[in-house]
């Protein structure tokens, strides 16, 4: 299909000629916990249509042309606020970036009010990274301008996980009946609640892995597997998603040190000689090369790292494109 | 002066009051601002409120609210935080010392004491900072205070983690006859926690506070009430295990004991879901064993005390991000209807003989007051209740500065319809 002709007015891209079965109604995405699974399907499938995008000579569609997105960094972050920049660019959105030092925030103007100011603009994205969970919700509750949450404390990073998922779909030809291993950081890890969210609902098997102190074994509830045996694990797992071992936490002890961490939970040559042969090395980066994940198994032929990052676009894209249109009715 | 001033006949009304065992039919006599004795002649020019339906209780105490003056006066004042607790039917208020500055030397003793007898329509009772600065390092001029008119201790708001400081600053309190009073938190096992550990702040992302933060301190303070012989109260008690150790204690005959806010057995952690900063208050609330826990502790007498821990704050100071927002919610004028609806009518863990006690002569007991009966003599103080009224939270009819209630809109069974403070009508519905 092309994407970059006009279509209907309510019809999703994504779906071509079929009937939709679901319609994409919300004007923010702040996380993934409250979405359908055919919400889910919906995102990935309309980042599937996006994707071709990247690859085109022109890489760029109309969708968001005379739109403003304004790219809200409180928290520092290159990545993912780069990788919304470009998706919005493809979209043909005007983009600004803010992040916290250059805004007023440090002035002590309330994030209320300096959304507020944006809004006055006329803004009509505003994707947000934050340092506090619930940040994004804030926001979305008191603004007209779509939301899209770009990571909020420990709370969710619902982008990544959706780039992860269309990465693993993508890859295995779909989610459900994988067995996914989330290792590391969960405690304070918004990947691995978004991940959590997203694969669970799409039918996966997901076991977390790590250190007692950093997996909290209340996320028993939301159906997933806790173990603390990386090597039991390692022979049945479709999918290993390795977390950021986050240096600035180590200021309050959760293991003794990273020579014990790597030692009990790092993917290790060893260790990735015990995966199958198709199962897929993830990791939302920036990575740890020799910490949580050996240098030469990030670059190996099953590493799908990059992938993620190039797949993050497409995703990003959809986001943005459903938020937009959801809000101002403006559908391709 | 007419003989009759400051004088009202309360007729028919069933009059509860726990201190001198009475529940019976009846009327009572307030004259010249005293409780009269039974048979006294009533003036005929004294005004009579008919209380046929009505319960007739001796003023009723709230042993834990911020006032916020000095220095904060843009979130409440001891004018708005008196009316607030008039409207309660409140006749008594005993103020909190963390404002700014903080209540720790005898001359903002004095400020708060002179402000409240020209502005408050009701008692207002300041408490005396335990540690300098409320900063938990060096002993605040517990003698001066009690010399100003400070009724209790306490640094509520912070809790003092040196156990030595804590001790002897127990010790030198018992030289005044002063009840030291504690918020219960231990800061190294609480860090920056915001909300109950537990499931949701787990699915959140937000820090959270165990119930062992508060748990490991109740235990602490048994152990130096025990110690020095110094009566401990426990503050605003959210978690199982310190209504446990706060039993275990009191059999042992340790002085220590314990109040509730009603939050904390109205509401769950589930509450936080839409990161709602109205639902944020120190300690947090808690999940439903933990609900569970305190109401046994209501019913079986560990718990003795109601309180609202009523703390203002303004709206824009509310309307921030989730982990920055302050502690603390509005209590005076819900918390008595919160308790009736709950603990009387809907649980059924205390019949109102019990909650009354519970609002009255134990915290008078406790702070050793000549107030919260109705004794011939006693401070002419009375509350009526209506405890089958229904009626629905309205935040902007508040009579506080504030609006940071996660209440609004509640249906509750029962209420006080008027409130009389030496005689004097402060308020009536």
């Amino acid at each position: 299909m092309n994407i970059a002709n006009s279509r209907s007015a309510s019809e999703s891209p994504a779906l071509g000629n079929a009937t939709p079965q679901v319609r994409w109604t919300r004007k923010d995405l702040t996380g993934l916990q409250s979405l359908s699974p055919e919400e889910l399907s919906l995102v990935l499938d309309t980042a599937a249509a996006f994707k071709t995008v990247g690859t085109r000579h022109i890489k760029k569609v109309p969708a968001l042309r005379g739109k403003t997105l304004v790219n809200f960094f409180v928290e520092p972050s290159t990545r993912t606020r780069v990788s919304f920049e470009l998706a919005a660019e493809r979209l043909s959105a005007d983009v600004i970036n803010m992040s916290a030092s250059g805004s007023s925030l440090t002035k002590g103007e309330t994030l209320k009010d300096t959304a507020l100011n944006l809004q006055a603009l006329h803004a009509d994205v505003i994707v947000l990274r934050h340092s506090s969970a619930g940040a994004a919700q804030f926001l979305a509750e008191r603004l007209e301008a779509s939301v899209v949450n770009a990571g909020d404390g420990a709370h969710e990073h619902p982008t990544q996980a959706l780039l992860d998922t269309f990465t693993i779909r993508e890859r295995k030809g779909g989610i459900a009946g994988l067995h996914v291993a989330i290792v590391g950081d969960i405690l304070f890890s918004r990947v691995a609640r978004s991940d959590i969210f997203a694969l669970t609902k799409l039918g996966a098997k997901v076991t977390l892995v790590g250190p007692s102190t950093l997996v909290p074994v209340e996320l028993a509830q939301l159906g997933v597997n806790i173990s603390h045996d990386l090597d039991a694990l390692l022979p049945e797992l479709d999918v290993i998603n390795l977390l950021r071992v986050q240096h600035e936490r180590q200021h309050k002890s959760y293991f003794p040190s990273l020579g014990e961490y790597t030692a009990l939970f790092g993917l290790t040559k060893a260790r990735a000689n015990r995966l199958q042969k198709d199962c897929l090395v993830m990791h939302p980066g920036p990575i740890n090369r020799g910490v949580e994940i050996d240098s030469d198994v990030a670059d190996s032929s099953r590493s799908v790292i990059l992938e993620q990052v190039t797949n993050g676009l497409a995703v990003r894209m959809a986001v943005l494109y459903l938020c937009n249109a959801a809000r101002s009715g403006e559908w391709l | 002066m007419s003989t009759s001033s400051n004088s009202i006949l309360f007729k028919n009304g069933r009059v509860i009051d726990p201190a001198n065992r009475r529940d019976a039919i009846g009327d009572v006599l307030i004259l010249n601002g005293r409780v009269a004795s039974e048979g006294a002649v009533v003036p005929p020019d004294v005004e009579r409120v008919d209380c046929t339906g009505l319960v007739v209780t001796p003023g009723l105490i709230d042993l834990h609210v911020h006032l916020r003056e000095p220095g904060q006066s843009a979130k409440e004042t001891i004018a708005t935080g008196a009316r607030a607790a008039a409207a309660g039917g409140f006749t008594t208020v005993v103020c909190m010392p963390n404002t700014t500055p903080s209540i720790d030397s005898a001359s903002v003793v004095a400020w708060v004491v002179e402000k409240a007898r020209a502005e408050a329509c009701v008692r207002v009772l300041p408490t005396g900072a335990l540690s300098k600065g409320i900063a938990g390092e060096e002993m605040a001029p517990i003698g001066a205070l009690k010399k100003a008119g400070v009724v209790a201790l306490t640094d509520d708001g912070r809790c003092i983690q040196n156990h030595e400081l804590m001790r002897r600053a127990l010790e030198y309190a018992k030289m005044f006859g002063l009840t030291v009073m504690d918020h219960c938190q231990d800061y190294s096992l609480v860090g920056r926690g915001v909300m109950h550990e537990g499931y949701w702040s787990t699915v959140l992302g937000l820090p959270g506070w165990p119930a062992a933060g508060e748990e490991l301190i109740v235990q602490r303070n048994a152990m130096l009430a025990e110690l020095t012989g110094t009566p401990i109260h426990c503050q605003h008690l959210s978690a199982a295990g310190s209504v446990r150790l706060l039993r275990e204690a009191r059999q042992r005959g340790v002085p220590l004991s314990g109040e509730i806010c009603p939050h904390h057995i109205a509401l769950t952690d589930a509450s936080l879901q839409g990161y709602d900063t109205n639902f944020k208050m120190n300690p947090p609330l808690r999940s439903q064993e933990h609900i569970e826990a305190l109401l046994e502790g209501v019913a079986d007498g560990t718990i003795t005390i109601l309180a609202s821990d009523h703390a203002p704050h303004c709206s824009f100071e509310k309307e921030v991000e989730f982990d920055q927002a302050p502690f603390g919610i509005l209590g005076l004028e819900t918390e008595l209807g919160l308790f009736l609806d709950i603990l009387v009518h809907k649980r059924k863990a205390i019949d109102l003989n019990r909650l009354v006690e519970m609002y009255t002569i134990n915290p008078a007991r406790l702070l050793g007051l000549d107030l919260g009966t109705l004794s011939p003599n006693a401070p002419g103080d009375v509350t009526v209740l209506d405890p089958g009224l229904e009626w629905t939270v309205d935040r902007e009819a508040s009579f506080s500065l504030s609006r940071n209630t996660p209440f609004h809109g509640w249906e509750l069974k029962g209420r006080a319809v008027r409130t009389v403070v030496e005689g004097r009508s402060v308020w009536s519905l």
